[in-house]
C-alpha cells in the first residue's frame, strides 16, 4: 500500500504546479467515521493546498462520499480531525464548513428551476435594505451574480430563467452560488456525469480558471480520462482506507486503475492456452449496434447468444446500468440500432421487452426492484401476472405452488411465502427478485449487480444459480463491480468506458487483468461533434 | 394445513384497530346512551338505531370502497361527491320528467357516474396531472352540471322501486346494508380472484417497480378510477331515493371528506399499497355511528364536525411515521 | 399572459351584448362582491405556490364571522379588539395546521380538509345562527366615514372599505412574495423542496409560516365578510375554498407550486366575478353555469400549463438534442 499517511501539509499533498509553499486550505487527518457495524472511513488523511485541482477517486463504497461529508459537517467523524485554513474546528452544517470556506455542489444540481440565474445565485442570502421592512435590494442582486459569475469567467444572462439553461449551465451557476460565499476550497461532486464532451470542456476551463485565482478544488469522478485531463493530484480510496495520494503525472493509467480496484494490473496478457472459443455458431438473441441516449450513453454495441452469459464490465459510470435500461425499454434510446431474434425493434416501455422475452433484475434493488409490503408470494407472481394481463389470473394455488417452487430451487430464507419482502435480508431479496423473473421463463435474463450488499454465502449461492441457468440454455447478460464474478461467470465480456463499449474478450483472452487493461489502456476516440449551448 | 376459515380470521386480525375503536365508541354507548341497542321488529323488519347506522353507515361504506382502490394506488377522489349528486339528478329527471322506466334510470345513472369516473383517470393517466387537482375539477364542476340537468330544482319522484332502493328492507335490514354486502363481495373477489389487486398495491407501494415488472400502470389506474365513479353513482341512487328526490345541491355534500377519512381509519396508508377493503367499512361505520353518539349526546349536527376532525387528526397522527418512528425508538430504548 | 386574455375577453363578451355592461357600476360591483373572496384567494396563492393546499379557507372565514359578531353582539367587545381576536385565532390555526403538516409530515389536503370540519364546527359552536351587528363601530365608522365617494355626473359611487382592504391585502402579499426573503424562499419550496433545503433556506419555518398567512388571509376575508354582509353567520362561505383554489389557477399559478403571482390570482378572481356577473345579465341562465364555467376554465389552464411546460421542456433539450 503507498499511503503517504503523514498528516502534516508538508507532505501530504502533491506539490501543485508551479507554486513553492502554497497555504494548505483543507487538511484531514486520520478521519474515521462508522456506521453500525460498516467501517466507512478509517484514518484516512487528505490535504489540499491552494491553487490545486485534487481528483479524488474510487470504487463503490469506497468512502469517497463519506470523507466529503465528513470535511463539510455532514457528519461528525468518529475520530480524527478536519482544519480549515490552518485551524482546526468542527462544524456541524454545510452551512458553517460554507463559512469557513469550503462550499459544495453536488452531482444532481440543487437549483430553484424556475428562478432566475442571478435569483438562484443569491437565494437565501439576498441583499437587504435596511428599512422597508427588510425588501431586497434586487439591482445589487443582479451586480452580485454579474460578479459571481464574472468571477467564473462564464458569460451567463442572469435574467435568464435556470429551467431554459442546459445541465452544463445550470452547473456552472451552482458552482457561482457556492462561491459566492468567498469559498476557498470547492468541492465538485461527480459535476460531469450527465455533460457532453463539450460541456466537460468548458468546465474544466471554469476549474483551471479557479485554480489560477488561488482556490482549491476537489473533483470527485470516475471518469479515468477527466482526471488526467485537468487534475493535479489524485487521492484513491478504497473500502473506507486511503490507498494514496499522487501527483497525476506520476501515476500512469494502469496503476491507478490497481489502485482503485485491489489489484495490481500485470502487464501482460493470460497465454492462450484456455478453453479457445469455438463450436458450433448459436441463435443470437439480442444484438445493439451503438445504442445511444444523450446524457446517457454515447454508444454501446453488444450481442447475446442463445444459452450464453455475456458480461459487462466497467467502473462505475462507465454506462453499466444505462446500457441495460436501455435494452429493457426503461429508457427510451435515441440513437443506434436495437435487433432481437433478428429483427428490428424499439422498445418504449418494459412491457415492450418482456413481450420479447427479456427480464432485468435492476441494480437498485429497493427503489427499483421489490414491492416491499407484499409478499414473497405476491411479489414473485409479479411479472407472470403482469405478462399474463389482467384477466388471465393464476389461481391462488398457482401461484403458491410457483412460490415454493422457487423459494425451494433458489433457497430463499423466509419464514413463509406470506411474509412481506421488504422482512427479508438482502440476499434473498435478491433471490426473490431473481424468482419473479425466472418464472415467467425469460429468453434473456439481464442481472444488474445482482449480487452487491449481500453477504459471501448469499453472493456463491446466486452465482451458482446463475451458472445453473445457462447450463439449461437460458442467455444472461451479466453486470457486476466485481471483476472477479465477471470473470468466474461469464464466457464473454464487454468491457465499457466512459459510456461507449470499447472491448470485448473472450475465451482465453478473458481474465481480470485483460479486463483492467483494456479499461486503463484504450485511448478517447476523438470528441464526437456534440451541440451543447455552450 | 390450511383452514378455510384463515383468509377470514386474517381479514379480522388485520383490522384488529378499527375494530377496537368501534368496539370502544359502542360501549360508551353501552353506558352512556339510553336506548342505543334497543331494536324493534316492525312489518318484518328490523327498527334501531343500530340499523340506522348501518343504513347510513352502508351509503359512505359503499363510496368508501371505490376510494380505498383509489388510495391503495397513491391517489385520491374528491369528486365522489359531486358524482353522487348527479348520479341522483339523473335518475330522478329521467324518471319523473321522462317517464322513463327505472332499469333504465338507473343503469344511466351508473353510467353517467361510470363516464365521470373515466374522466378523471384520464386526467391522471394521461394528461398526468395530480390526482388532488384531477379530482378537484369535477369537484368544482360536477356540482353544476347536477344542477343544471335538474334545472336547479329538486325533483321528486314516485317511483316504487327507485324508491325501494333507499327505503326497502331485504331480510329485514334495509337495502343499502345488502347493496353494500354485495358490493364488499364483488370487491374482494375482484381484488382476490384477479390479479388487479395486486396490480393495485404494487403500484401504491413501488411505482417503479411495478413498472419494471411489467404491470400496466395506467390501465390499472383509469380502471380504479372508472370503479371510484361508478361506486359514487350507486351511493347517488340510493341517496336520491331515500329522499325520492334529486337535490342537486346538497346531495353528496361533503361525502368525500367521510369517504376518505373512513379509508383512513380503515388502516389503509394514504401513501398507498396495501388496502384494506373491509377495514374502510368498519371505518364507514366508526365515522356514522360517532355521528350518532354525538347526535344521541345533544351535539348539534352542525357542531358534530369539529370532534370528528379532532377523532381524525389524532387517527392519522398515530399512523404517521414520524409517530411510529418515535413509538420504536422509545420501545427500542426501553428494551435496550 | 393568458389571464389577462381571458379577462379582457370575457369584459369585452359582456360589454359587446349588454348595453349597461361597460359601466363604473358593473366595475364597481366586482370589487365590492368579490372583496372577501380576493382576500381568502391571497391566502391560497401563499400556500399554492408553496407547494400545498388549503382547503379550510371558507370554514376558517364563517368562523371568524360568527367569532366577531357573537363577541360584538353577546358580550359587548368593540369591534376593533373583536376583529383583532379573530385575525390572532385565524393566523393561530393556520399555523397549527402548517405545524402538523410540516411536523408530522401529513398531507396538506388532509390536514386542511379536517381544518375544515373543524372551524365549521367550531363556527356552530360558537353561534348556532347569523348574529346581525348594529354596533355604530361597523355600520358607520367603518362602512360609512372610511368609504370613498365619487361624484359621477349625476351619481354618487360609493367604494366601501372592503375594498381598500381586499386592495391592501394585494399589495402587503406582492410585497412579501416578490421583495422578501419568505417570499421568495416560498417560491423556492415549492418549485424543488428538496433543492431549496439544500441550499440552505429555512424550510420548515416557511411552510409552517405560509399556512400561518393563509389562516390570516381567511381570517381578514372573514372580516371583510362581516362588513359586507353586517352579520355573522356560521353557515356562509360553503366551498369558497374551491373559488379561491379556482382563482388562483386561472391566475396562472401552477397548482405544483414555484410558479405565479398574487397579482395573477387578482385577475382570476375578477374572471370569477365577471362570470357572475355575465349570467346575472344574461337572466335566463342560471347560476349553476358558474361552477362549469369555472371548472372549464380550471381545466382550460392546467391543460395551458402542461403545454407550456412540454414546450419548455422540449426547447430546453432541442438545440442539443440533434447532436
Amino acid at each position: 500500500m503507498e499511503s503517504q499517511a503523514a498528516p502534516e501539509p508538508q507532505s501530504s499533498s502533491a506539490a501543485p504546479r508551479g507554486a513553492g509553499v502554497a497555504p494548505v486550505l483543507l487538511a484531514a487527518s486520520g478521519v474515521s467515521k462508522r456506521f453500525g457495524p460498516v467501517r466507512a472511513l478509517d484514518r484516512v488523511d487528505f490535504g489540499l493546498r491552494a491553487g490545486e485541482i485534487r481528483a479524488l477517486m474510487g470504487e463503490n463504497g469506497a468512502g469517497k462520499s463519506t470523507l466529503i461529508k465528513c470535511m463539510t459537517g455532514v457528519y461528525a467523524p468518529d475520530a480524527g480531525e478536519v482544519r480549515y485554513q490552518g485551524r482546526a474546528a468542527s462544524v456541524g452544517s454545510p452551512r458553517e464548513a460554507e463559512a469557513l470556506g469550503v462550499s459544495t455542489v453536488y452531482q444532481e444540481v440543487n437549483l430553484i428551476p424556475h428562478m432566475t440565474v442571478a435569483e438562484n445565485i443569491c437565494l437565501g442570502r439576498e441583499p437587504r435594505r435596511r428599512w422597508l421592512g427588510g425588501c431586497i435590494r434586487w439591482r445589487r442582486v443582479r451586480e452580485k451574480a454579474d460578479a459571481a459569475l464574472g468571477r467564473l469567467g462564464v458569460d451567463v444572462d442572469p435574467g435568464r430563467e435556470v429551467a431554459s439553461c442546459s445541465i452544463a449551465v445550470q452547473q456552472l451557476v451552482a458552482i457561482a452560488r457556492a462561491l459566492d460565499v468567498n469559498a476557498r476550497v470547492l468541492i465538485l461532486d461527480e459535476p460531469t456525469s450527465s455533460l457532453d464532451r463539450d460541456e466537460v470542456a468548458r468546465l474544466f476551463g471554469v476549474m483551471r480558471h479557479l485554480r489560477s485565482q488561488g482556490l482549491g478544488i476537489v473533483f470527485v469522478t470516475h471518469f479515468l480520462e477527466q482526471v488526467y485531463a485537468v487534475s493535479d493530484s489524485v487521492t484513491v480510496l478504497r473500502d473506507g482506507t486511503l490507498v494514496g495520494t499522487l501527483p497525476i503525472a506520476e501515476v500512469p493509467r494502469r496503476r491507478l486503475v490497481g489502485m482503485m480496484v485491489g489489484r495490481e494490473v500485470e502487464d501482460h496478457r493470460p497465454s492462450a492456452d484456455a478453453n479457445a472459443p469455438g463450436g458450433p455458431p448459436r441463435a443470437e438473441i439480442l444484438r445493439a449496434e451503438g445504442l445511444a441516449k444523450r446524457g446517457m450513453l454515447e454508444s454501446v454495441s453488444l450481442r447475446v447468444e442463445a444459452g450464453e452469459t455475456v458480461g459487462l464490465a466497467g467502473l462505475l459510470g462507465s454506462g453499466r446500468t444505462e446500457t441495460a435500461r436501455l435494452l429493457f425499454g426503461a429508457a427510451r434510446c435515441d440513437g443506434g440500432r436495437l435487433r432481437i431474434a433478428g429483427r428490428d425493434v424499439r422498445l418504449r416501455s418494459p412491457r415492450a421487452a418482456i413481450a420479447h422475452g427479456i427480464a432485468l433484475t435492476p441494480e437498485n434493488r429497493r427503489t427499483e426492484g421489490v414491492v416491499p409490503h407484499l409478499s414473497v408470494r405476491e411479489n414473485i407472481a409479479l411479472a407472470v401476472q403482469a405478462r399474463r394481463g389482467l384477466r388471465a389470473t393464476l389461481s391462488g394455488e398457482e401461484s403458491r405452488r410457483l412460490a415454493e417452487r422457487y423459494v425451494a430451487m433458489l433457497r430463499i430464507k423466509t419464514s413463509s411465502i406470506e411474509t412481506p419482502v421488504g422482512q427479508l435480508s438482502g440476499g434473498n431479496q435478491q433471490k426473490v427478485l431473481l424468482a419473479r423473473w425466472l418464472a415467467t421463463e425469460p429468453r434473456l435474463l439481464m442481472l444488474d449487480e445482482p449480487t452487491r450488499g449481500i453477504d459471501v454465502a448469499a453472493k456463491s449461492e446466486i452465482l451458482r444459480t446463475i451458472d445453473e441457468l445457462r447450463q439449461r440454455g437460458m442467455s444472461i447478460l451479466f453486470i457486476s463491480s466485481e471483476l472477479e464474478e465477471v470473470v468466474r461467470v461469464c464466457s464473454r465480456v464487454v468491457v465499457l468506458r466512459d459510456r461507449r463499449s470499447i472491448a470485448e474478450l473472450e475465451g482465453g483472452e478473458l481474465s481480470e487483468a485483460a479486463i483492467l487493461n483494456a479499461i486503463a489502456e484504450h485511448q478517447p476516440a476523438n470528441g464526437r461533434p456534440g451541440g451543447g449551448d455552450a | 394445513m390450511r383452514s378455510p376459515l384463515r383468509p377470514i380470521g386474517e381479514a379480522f386480525w388485520s383490522v384488529r384497530w378499527p375494530l377496537a375503536a368501534l368496539a370502544l365508541l359502542l360501549a360508551f354507548n353501552a353506558a352512556f346512551t339510553p336506548g342505543f341497542f334497543a331494536l324493534e321488529v316492525r312489518d318484518g323488519r328490523l327498527f334501531g338505531v343500530l340499523v340506522d347506522i348501518l343504513n347510513h353507515g352502508s351509503r359512505v361504506a359503499i363510496v368508501a370502497l371505490g376510494m380505498t382502490l383509489v388510495i391503495a394506488t397513491g391517489g385520491v377522489d374528491l369528486s365522489v361527491g359531486a358524482v353522487v349528486a348527479i348520479s341522483g339528478a339523473v335518475a330522478a329527471t329521467l324518471v319523473a320528467q321522462h317517464g322513463a322506466p327505472w332499469p333504465l334510470a338507473m343503469g344511466a345513472a351508473l353510467a353517467v357516474s361510470l363516464i365521470a369516473g373515466v374522466w378523471n383517470g384520464v386526467l391522471v393517466t394521461v394528461m398526468r396531472l395530480q390526482p388532488i387537482v384531477a379530482t378537484l375539477i369535477l369537484m368544482v364542476a360536477g356540482r353544476g352540471v347536477a344542477q343544471l340537468i335538474t334545472d336547479g330544482l329538486i325533483i321528486t319522484f314516485e317511483s316504487p322501486p327507485l324508491a325501494y332502493l333507499g327505503n326497502g328492507s331485504l331480510l329485514g335490514l334495509p337495502v343499502p346494508v345488502a347493496m353494500l354486502a354485495g358490493a364488499f363481495v364483488a370487491f374482494g373477489l375482484v381484488s382476490r380472484r384477479t390479479t388487479l389487486g395486486l396490480f393495485i398495491e404494487s403500484i401504491g407501494d413501488n411505482p417503479p417497480a411495478a413498472r419494471l415488472a411489467g404491470v400496466p400502470d395506467r390501465l390499472v389506474v383509469l380502471l380504479v378510477y372508472a370503479v371510484c365513479g361508478l361506486c359514487a353513482g350507486a351511493a347517488g341512487l340510493i341517496d336520491c331515493s331515500y329522499i325520492k328526490a334529486a337535490d342537486a345541491n346538497n346531495a353528496g355534500q361533503l361525502l368525500e371528506l367521510d369517504a376518505i377519512l373512513a379509508v383512513v381509519l380503515g388502516g389503509t396508508s394514504l401513501a398507498g399499497g396495501r388496502f384494506l377493503l373491509f377495514g374502510s367499512v368498519i371505518g364507514a361505520m366508526i365515522m356514522q355511528t360517532l355521528t350518532k353518539t354525538l347526535y344521541m349526546q345533544n351535539v348539534s349536527a352542525d357542531i358534530a364536525p369539529a370532534p370528528k376532525a379532532i377523532a381524525v387528526i389524532l387517527v392519522c397522527l398515530l399512523q404517521s411515521p414520524v409517530v411510529r418512528e418515535r413509538v420504536r425508538r422509545m420501545r427500542g430504548g426501553g428494551g435496550a | 399572459m393568458a389571464t389577462a386574455v381571458v379577462l379582457v375577453g370575457v369584459f369585452a363578451a359582456g360589454a359587446f351584448r349588454y348595453p349597461h355592461f361597460a359601466s363604473w357600476a358593473v366595475v364597481r360591483n366586482l370589487f365590492v362582491d368579490n372583496a372577501f373572496l380576493g382576500i381568502a384567494a391571497v391566502g391560497a396563492t401563499f400556500v399554492i405556490l408553496s407547494g400545498g393546499i388549503d382547503l379550510s379557507v371558507g370554514s376558517v372565514m364563517a368562523f371568524a364571522a360568527t367569532l366577531i359578531a357573537s363577541l360584538v353582539e353577546r358580550h359587548g367587545m368593540h369591534p376593533a379588539l373583536a376583529m383583532s381576536v379573530a385575525l390572532l385565532a385565524g393566523l393561530g390555526f393556520g399555523a397549527l395546521q402548517g405545524a402538523l403538516i410540516r411536523g408530522f409530515r401529513l398531507p396538506p389536503f388532509l390536514v386542511t380538509l379536517a381544518g375544515l370540519f373543524f372551524a365549521r364546527g367550531a363556527a356552530f359552536a360558537v353561534h348556532p345562527q347569523s348574529i346581525g351587528i348594529r354596533h355604530p363601530f361597523v355600520a358607520q365608522t367603518l362602512n360609512d366615514t372610511l368609504s370613498l365617494r365619487f361624484h359621477l355626473g349625476a351619481k354618487i359611487m360609493t367604494i366601501p372599505c372592503t375594498v381598500f382592504l381586499l386592495l391592501a391585502t394585494f399589495g402587503a402579499a406582492w410585497v412579501a412574495l416578490r421583495h422578501t426573503r419568505f417570499g421568495r424562499s416560498v417560491y423556492a419550496i415549492g418549485d424543488d423542496e428538496h433543492a431549496a433545503g439544500l441550499m440552505g433556506l429555512p424550510v420548515a419555518r416557511t411552510q409552517v409560516g405560509v399556512y400561518a398567512v393563509s389562516g390570516l388571509c381567511s381570517a381578514l376575508a372573514g372580516v371583510a365578510f362581516t362588513l359586507y354582509q353586517q352579520s355573522g353567520d356560521p353557515a356562509a362561505c360553503k366551498g369558497l375554498e374551491l373559488d379561491a383554489i379556482a382563482a388562483v389557477v386561472i391566475g396562472g399559478t401552477l397548482l405544483t407550486g414555484g410558479v405565479g403571482s398574487v397579482l395573477g390570482t387578482l385577475l382570476g378572481v375578477l374572471i370569477l366575478g365577471l362570470i357572475q356577473t355575465l349570467i346575472a345579465f344574461q337572466g335566463d341562465l342560471s347560476s349553476w353555469w358558474t361552477r362549469i364555467a369555472v371548472g372549464a376554465l380550471v381545466l382550460l389552464f392546467l391543460g395551458l400549463h402542461r403545454g407550456v411546460e412540454g414546450l419548455a421542456r422540449r426547447a430546453a433539450a432541442g438545440p442539443d438534442g440533434r447532436g
